[in-house]
């Protein structure tokens, strides 16, 4: 599920409404005041949980874990859980950073050329071939695993996260691709006539022009990618071989997928494991919500 | 400000370069075989059986004080996971010097495709055919030819309880001699509102299946069962099958545990009265649980099957490929030694392949399953092998016994789960 | 030739992007394809060809039927609840809300954890069993009580509607975000046009709002129902293994392949996987593209 991004456009954010109220204001107002921020506590309450039942489990003594005692607080505060799990996380970690991070850039990368040349340097077939890029963005992951492996071993790609992080690049580029090709639609045609006449050719155009203007779109494709380079499960499952090189997906599902380590390690190994993710989306959480916000409308 | 956009660019693209070559793998991290070292993949990364590798990596340091021992243990359930990160390194030619597999069919695969190499020579000049029981070599036999050296035996035809539960129960503190004499006392058991059998996730199930045939088929009813010479569909696998069934009923399988150590831990608390479990239990009780075996918990063979040990073992190959070939063999001498299995068994809870051990290293249950392994050399016990535990039937047709299984826990169809693992013993054969 | 020289740059920077998508996408579905015709077994692709063989005998495997059904089922709750949360959410949020990057916040970020881990979590919160524990004890700890069930151990052939609340939970903060972006990308003239002429706010929603969130809900139900066909790390999280009553097209094809060695079941399942997906995606595909070449 790690395209679920799709249909993600770069949009301006949303404009500033109108202060002038002509609502019509009724006697039943505050009774549905109060409703509407019950019913968005008792969201809240589902949404977060699960996370008050990661933190406070993995941040308790041992001793006072258990699935009964989920919701209590901890009397005392133990970092134990984490001691446990770090040793079998931390070439995980390093190794799925040293994947996300140039498969989501290079994926970026070569995903605004291909932006810019489908929505302002348009070849002939370009509207025939934009809609088989998409297409790949879809694509159940279990329909080109065996072939891939096959691949991938014949060319010695496999084993290491050289392999790896080329899949996530070819992977990524339908939905980088869409993201600059929706941004770079937004510029004027003018400004790349203007080159043009200036006697720019595509590719200075595309460097001097296009590429400039560019790094919201940046940030939209590199936090996707980076998120679901970083969430994949199936390609590492079959591209790495050697747990030295297993991203942290892979090393989290090892050890805490069976239910033979405490409740507290796996939830301690499982917070680790999604800390960077989560440190992103709140870090940066506006481009993500601007590549989610105005996701899916253009149809 | 264009400038520095530009700059961005760039620089986000030679980090990215320049991160690339520094994960790429180390291919000849072999050291163009100079047998200057012996790369072992395992599973054993748990408590217990990463002390008893270690002691064994000890003993082999000694004997062979030029071989640099490097450990590729990968870790996961009862090797599951470690099993698929090794079929794709065998197929990828990226093969370890040696490699731990379940003795037997669960090795069909790699000979057939040619991964692993044939080392009946070094049990004549090792003398191993003297040492290990017989019987046992038939089971590791596959084409006439011996692929692998067993370290360890493990048994799977044990059930487990807590003296006290069923003191308190008011039931005989003993395993029931039969399947009908234990859904008797199930019965009792169940009318008191406890659990009479701890069950687990797939393979658990599968592994009381194939104790529960063994109990009522006996060693040749069940050895056919394998070969195809005991019929799937006759009315004595059919009635065998029947009894399963009732032994499930009486079993936790509608809340099953999540794996096989909090379903002993029911047996432990009271909450469950048997568990069928193999002997690596007694390994997680003593160790992990830290209880003492015949006051905290009792053990003996699961019904009607005394005086037959159903083995399991941890066996270590000879890739085709292995790169550092003469030190491999060097592992392989130690895994079949006494030393090295003495070393190593004490530790992990598991009895030496060998018969002729040293018995006062092993204390507790291990003294008893080591005297019954013993007991195999003069014929007093018998030897059959396991199916969950990948001795009798090859991947293949254990994955699919795995989909009959799961279908049959659904609906409970006996003549069609017969009927299925009959026909896909012919089509995966 | 002077065409040739204006698109022929751009075409040359596309190429290799077109080529790799052209060999990883559609060079690897096809040869995919090719081995489901094929008996390839033991952990090895072979040459031969068995016709339709593969596909007959899924059809006739009953593990497969069972599967069938219950990644309808999943889909089918899993989509309608993730559609109803979100729309929902989206409606309390649409007007004026304090704290509304808060809240908003707060129900999407499940979506940028691994589903690894999103399994983990819920696999220890819905356990079943006594005494209560996970979400079976918060319910009893607030009066509750009845709402507490067995989830994914349920014994009902419905237990896979169970793995529909962790997937609820990654997924319904995105369609929220998308039905809000819909909503708030109705024209306030409208709606103010509309409350000039004395309609009141549901009033307002139901005629104005709701007949241009169309293609929202088009768009939210295609992405829900594809995501829903490959699930696999959830349901690999949660799912202790064997069990069947859990079981769906996508964990089968994983464990035949790669515990069984059947490569051919594991590509046929693969392809059809991939089938079922493409009738729900080339449709929207199509759609998309041609109603923005309309404009």
């Amino acid at each position: 599920m790690t395209t679920t991004a799709e249909k993600t456009v770069v949009a301006k954010p949303p404009k500033k409404r109108k202060e002038r109220d002509f609502r019509i204001q009724s006697k039943y107002a505050p009774y549905a005041r109060f409703g509407k921020y019950a019913a968005l506590l008792l969201f809240l309450v589902f949404f977060l949980m699960p996370i008050y039942a990661l933190i406070v489990t993995s941040l308790k003594d041992p001793s006072e874990v258990s699935v009964q005692r989920v919701w209590e607080l901890p009397s005392t505060w133990s970092f134990a859980s984490f001691e446990a799990v770090w040793p079998k996380l931390q070439d995980g970690l390093f190794n799925s950073v040293m994947l996300a991070v140039p498969a989501s850039i290079i994926s970026a990368l070569l995903g605004a050329a291909n932006g810019f040349v489908l929505s302002k340097w348009r070849f002939p077939g370009a509207d025939f071939v934009f809609p088989l890029i998409l297409f790949g963005m879809f694509i159940p992951y279990q329909s080109v695993l065996i072939p891939m492996t096959e691949t991938m071993s014949f060319l010695g790609l496999k084993g290491g996260l050289d392999g790896l992080i080329l899949v996530h690049i070819i992977y990524g580029l339908p939905l980088t691709t869409l993201i600059f090709r929706s941004y770079f639609s937004g510029i004027s045609d003018e400004i790349i006539e203007a080159a043009e006449v200036d006697g720019a050719g595509m590719l200075r155009t595309f460097f001097h022009v296009a590429l400039p203007v560019a790094p919201p779109a940046f940030a939209v494709a590199i936090i996707w990618q980076f998120t679901s380079a970083w969430n994949d499960f199936l390609f590492g499952a079959v591209l790495t071989t050697n747990k030295s090189y297993w991203p942290v997906t892979i090393a989290l599902n090892n050890i805490a997928g069976g239910q033979s380590i405490p409740f507290n390690e796996a939830m301690a190994s499982a917070l680790i494991a999604c800390l960077p993710t989560l440190l992103v989306y709140v870090l940066l959480g506006r481009f993500f919500m601007r590549g989610l916000m105005a996701g899916a409308l253009k149809g | 400000m264009g400038l520095r956009r530009r700059g961005f660019v760039a620089l986000a693209m030679a980090a990215a370069l320049a991160a690339l070559p520094a994960c790429s793998k180390d291919a000849n991290d072999g050291g163009g075989g100079d047998n200057s070292k012996v790369e072992v993949f395992s599973w054993w990364t748990g408590p217990g059986e990463e002390d008893g590798l270690a002691a064994m990596i000890a003993d082999f340091q000694t004997k062979n004080p030029d071989i640099e021992f490097v450990n590729a243990a990968v870790s996961g359930g009862a090797g599951s996971n470690a099993k698929a990160i090794l079929q794709t390194r065998l197929k990828d030619g990226d093969a370890p010097d040696s490699y731990q597999r379940h003795a037997g069919l669960e090795l069909q695969d790699d000979i057939r495709n040619g991964w692993v190499s044939d080392i009946t020579s070094l049990y004549d000049s090792e003398g191993w055919r003297d040492v290990f029981p017989a019987e046992l070599l038939n089971y590791l036999t596959i084409d006439g030819k011996l692929y692998a050296v067993p370290v360890n035996i493990h048994r799977s035809n044990l059930m487990w309880f807590n003296p006290k539960t069923l003191k308190d129960l008011g039931v005989d503190e003993k395993v029931p001699a039969s399947w009908s004499d234990f859904l008797t006392v199930a019965e009792k058991i169940k009318a008191k509102g406890k659990t009479p059998l701890a069950i687990g996730p797939g393979w658990t199930q599968k592994h009381l299946l194939e104790n529960v045939l063994l109990g009522e088929l006996g060693k040749a009813g069940y050895d056919g069962l394998w070969n195809g010479t005991t019929d799937w569909t006759g009315s004595e696998v059919t009635e065998a099958l029947g009894v399963f069934a009732k032994v499930l009923e009486y079993s936790d399988i509608k809340a099953p545990s999540a794996d096989w150590q909090p379903m002993m831990d029911k047996v432990v608390s009271g909450d469950a009265a048997f568990a069928v479990m193999g002997d690596w239990a007694d390994a997680y009780l003593k160790g992990d649980k830290g209880l003492t075996v015949d006051t905290d918990y009792a053990v003996a063979a699961s019904p009607g099957t005394d005086n037959i040990f159903n083995f399991l073992s941890d066996s270590f190959t000879l890739p085709a490929q292995a790169k550092n070939k003469t030190a491999a063999e060097a592992w392989l001498k130690e895994a079949g030694s006494k030393s090295g299995q003495d070393a190593f068994n004490p530790k992990k809870g598991s009895v030496p392949a060998r018969t002729d051990a040293d018995p006062a290293l092993y204390t507790g249950y291990l003294k008893w399953g080591l005297e019954q392994w013993q007991g195999t050399k003069d014929g007093s016990i018998q030897i059959v092998g396991s199916l969950a535990h990948g001795v009798v039937a090859n991947n293949a047709w254990n994955a699919e016994i795995d989909t009959a299984l799961g279908l049959f826990i659904e609906d409970g169809d006996v003549a069609k789960f017969a009927a299925t693992v009959k026909q896909k013993y012919e089509e995966t054969k | 030739m002077r065409r040739f020289r204006r698109w022929g740059p751009a075409l040359l920077l596309v190429t290799p992007s077109l080529l790799l998508i052209g060999v990883f996408v559609y060079g690897f579905a096809g040869w995919n394809a090719k081995v489901s015709t094929s008996t390839s077994r033991g952990y090895q692709i072979t040459d031969d060809s068995v016709g339709l063989d593969n596909y007959q005998n899924l059809l006739k495997d009953e593990r497969f039927n069972m599967d069938v059904r219950n990644v309808l089922i999943f889909t089918a709750v899993f989509v309608l609840g993730a559609l109803v949360t979100g729309l929902v959410l989206a409606m309390l949020l649409d007007r004026g809300v304090r704290f509304e990057s808060f809240f908003r916040s707060s129900f999407i970020f499940p979506m940028a954890l691994s589903l690894i881990a999103v399994g983990i979590i819920w696999r220890w919160l819905l356990q079943n069993g006594e005494p209560a524990g996970g979400l079976n004890k918060l319910f009893d700890d607030v009066g509750l009580g009845f709402l507490a069930g067995d989830w994914y151990n349920s014994d009902s052939s419905w237990a896979i509607a169970s793995i529909a609340l962790p997937a609820g939970w990654a997924l319904s903060g995105y369609i929220m975000a998308l039905f809000l972006a819909g909503i708030r990308g109705v024209p306030e003239e409208l709606r103010e046009a509309a409350r000039v002429d004395g309609a009141n706010e549901p009033r307002v929603f139901w005629h104005v709002v709701r007949p241009m969130l169309w293609p929202v809900v088009m768009s939210a139900l295609v992405i829900l129902a594809h995501i829903s066909l490959k699930t696999f790390d959830l349901l690999l999280a949660i799912v202790p293994k064997g069990d069947l009553a859990l079981d769906t097209p996508a964990m089968y094809m994983w464990f035949t392949t790669f515990d069984g060695g059947f490569y051919g079941r594991g590509a046929t399942i693969a392809t059809l996987l991939l089938a079922g997906i493409a009738v729900v995606i080339v449709p929207y595909i199509w759609y998309s593209v041609r109603s923005e070449r309309r404009k």
